[in-house]
């Protein structure tokens, strides 16, 4: 149980100076009375502060960016593959009308920003109303209703951060958001439809945060797109103002939608072919996502590459220079062995292909 | 007037405006002429979604209705369904005790003028303009109605035109109609701007800003719930449809963030906003292209269908109304006649 504040402390200290006082009628009702309220408060975990992302999950989608054709880990429909498949980078920078857009609320949770939970108490009853997050990218900010609302009406207008009502299971916030704009499932293009749905649950674990998203997305999902992220609280951190203003890159930009027509996108195989992967296994789809895949999927190409030598991003977290055969601490890997200076952070020049703009 | 005790006639009234005014197309290209199957249709229920301070969207049976209220009363841009008309007008009479005293329709198609019938109806038994509540408009506009019914000249003609059990009243027509590329005036202290769309749903699109209120009312030109229904047999084409898209695109603005700002009412579908009107530009356009492509080649519209170049958008845009194999047959339709305009 995560109990913080001084409402919480308040409440435990009078649970145990109750037990040495007399059992009288009106000590009980008091008694009562603040053992519900402490226990309704041990339900609420305070999630409020400023955290930080990890990046220890997923970091090279998630810094980098995915590699072009890589829809590993989704379980795509058809469709989504199709339109993953014809999505051009382009398009969010030549249709201006995509330029400032944010992050939705499903994908903001991947991305690069600092975090900054506030919560919202109703003044006379000191009961939380909402928690009111801002990540730091183009002031993605948005409300978990705890207070019971109710969701609009499904013609009411979509946003990107959507609507979030919570609820407390245990010391599990689950929050479900509905009402999101269209948006990608994956920055490569895998997208998701206005029809989706959010699930989060949110975990404190001390100092650390974890949020487990799942979107159920029918027309792009054949089951739900489950993933997880952390984050550590950084109460030093300062949130500065963001301003975004578009504006046409191209002449005719206006008549312009960026697109790849179906079997002419020339990078679908970058990343089978980097790897030496099957391409069938760089499709996605729910059947690649689990262990069994392996016994079907057959032998990859070549090994893999000892380190990243191609779309890394070299941080301490993955350190381009690192010596192979060693983690990120300098130690050795167990049954790896070390050696050779570090190859060449970047690919050749002519070699490399476009990337999405990060987005 | 005791709007309760007219509900019945309301929907007598409803249900012969539907037996005389084309019903909704089944199929892209025609606009059915046959009457309206139901005698009285079950009443939809409706919902009412505030966009601005006095603008509503209506919402009732898949389609929507704007609701524009205010100091000279009530201004609606497109008419209920004939099976909501008595639950609309009920539901704007929990909003303003003003009369309805202008209409105005996008196009010609059934599910948004044929309810046109029972706006008028309200305000004949008082012998002045429509009024809900008995509140005693005397004012009596336009037409002998009693109140302003505009639209595109071409909305006017097609409606004209129509014979026998498809004929319509001469109460219900849009008899002000205008011609030239936007028609603008005032209405409730704001100016209301009516745009054209040539060739886009049908040969009548029109969209309409408020200006003050920064609110389109787009009509069939824009249905994010659905393929567009392209109407080829009355002027519809696929490049007017992406042409009056990215006409609301250059009229709107998001307020922040490319969010906010501008909202647009659909002729069909969710309230949405600039983005969500790319969303769906990019969709029709990504669409034109691959069937462009497919001509190009050679192939024949069964073949093009065959080759589902709408299969990526299908979960998200199919309906009744528009199949994909309908929508497809429109574009496929659309590029082919302009094709051999070219040529010529």
């Amino acid at each position: 149980m995560q109990t913080t504040g001084f409402g919480g402390i308040l409440g435990l200290a009078f649970m145990k100076t109750q037990q040495s006082l007399p059992f009288g009628a009106g000590i009980f009702a008091v008694a009562l009375f603040q053992t519900a309220a402490s226990v309704a408060w041990a339900q609420n975990v305070d999630f409020s502060g400023a955290w930080t992302p990890l990046y220890h999950e997923d970091g090279p989608e998630r810094l980098p960016g995915p590699e072009l054709g890589d829809y590993t880990g989704i379980p795509v429909t058809e469709a989504a593959r199709l339109r993953a498949d014809s999505y051009d980078a382009d398009r969010i920078s030549v249709v201006t009308e995509y330029q400032c857009r944010q992050h939705s609320a499903d994908y903001s949770m991947r991305g690069l920003a600092t975090l900054r939970v506030d919560s919202e108490v109703d003044p006379p009853t000191q009961r939380l109303l909402a928690f009111h997050t801002r990540i730091g990218f183009q002031a993605m900010e948005r409300t978990i209703w705890l207070d019971g609302r109710a969701h609009p009406p499904p013609e009411a207008a979509h946003s990107w951060q959507g609507f979030s009502t919570g609820v407390w299971n245990g010391n599990v916030l689950t929050i479900t958001t509905t009402h999101l704009k269209a948006y990608y499932l994956r920055r490569n293009g895998i997208p998701s439809t206005p029809n989706r749905t959010l699930t989060e649950h949110w975990m404190r674990h001390g100092d650390f945060l974890t949020v487990v998203t799942i979107i159920d997305d029918p027309a792009m999902l054949t089951e739900p797109l489950v993933r997880s992220q952390s984050w550590v609280l950084d109460p030093g951190q300062q949130m500065g103002p963001t301003e975004c203003e578009p504006a046409t890159e191209l002449p005719g930009a206006a008549q312009l939608v960026p697109h790849h027509l179906p079997g002419t996108n020339p990078w679908l195989h970058l990343f089978a072919d980097e790897y030496g992967l099957p391409y069938a296994a760089t499709r996605g789809g729910a059947e690649t996502l689990y262990p069994e895949y392996r016994s079907v999927m057959g032998q990859p190409a070549k090994p893999p590459p000892a380190q990243c030598d191609v779309y890394c991003i070299c941080s301490t977290l993955f350190d381009c220079n690192r010596v192979p055969g060693t983690n990120l601490l300098g130690g050795r890997i167990p049954g790896v062995p070390v050696g050779g200076p570090a190859r060449a952070v970047a690919p050749p020049a002519a070699t490399a292909p476009p990337r999405p703009a990060a987005q | 007037m005791n709007l309760g005790s007219r509900f019945g006639s309301l929907f007598c009234i409803a249900a012969i405006a539907a037996a005389i005014v084309a019903p909704n197309a089944e199929a892209q290209g025609r606009r059915s002429t046959a009457p309206a199957p139901a005698a009285n249709p079950p009443a939809e229920a409706v919902r009412l979604l505030k966009v601005r301070p006095n603008i509503y969207m209506l919402s009732a049976g898949g389609t929507n209705v704007t609701v524009q209220t205010g100091k000279h009363g009530v201004l609606l841009v497109d008419a209920p369904l004939p099976s909501a008309a008595a639950a609309t007008f009920a539901a704007i009479a929990t909003l303003t005790p003003a009369p309805i005293r202008y209409v105005i329709n996008t196009s010609a198609t059934r599910d948004h003028i044929a309810g046109n019938e029972a706006v008028a109806a309200l305000g004949r038994t008082s012998g002045a303009g429509p009024t809900l509540n008995g509140a005693g408009n005397t004012v009596l506009l336009g037409s002998a109605q009693g109140m302003t019914i505009l639209a595109h000249e071409n909305v006017l003609n097609e409606l004209t035109r129509a014979t026998g059990a498809a004929a319509v009243s001469r109460d219900v027509l849009p008899t002000t109609e205008y011609f030239e590329p936007t028609r603008d005036f005032s209405f409730n202290g704001e100016p209301v701007i009516v745009q054209h769309m040539p060739n886009a749903h049908s040969d009548g699109d029109s969209i309409v800003l408020f200006r003050g209120s920064d609110v389109i009312s787009a009509g069939d030109v824009f249905t994010p719930d659905r393929y567009p229904l392209i109407d080829r047999a009355h002027g519809g084409s696929v490049q007017g449809v992406i042409a009056a898209l990215n006409a609301i695109l250059a009229m709107t603005v998001p307020e922040a963030f490319a969010e906010g700002g501008t909202k647009v009412i659909p002729g069909h579908g969710r309230l949405c906003e600039e983005t969500d009107v790319a969303e769906y530009r990019d969709m029709v356009y990504i669409v034109t292209d691959r069937v462009r492509d497919l001509i190009a080649k050679g192939k024949t519209l069964v073949e093009v269908q065959a080759a589902r170049p709408t299969l990526d958008y299908d979960d998200e845009y199919r309906s009744a109304a528009v199949t994909p194999a309908m929508f497809v047959e429109a574009v496929y339709a659309s590029l082919v006649a302009d094709k051999v305009t070219k040529d010529h």
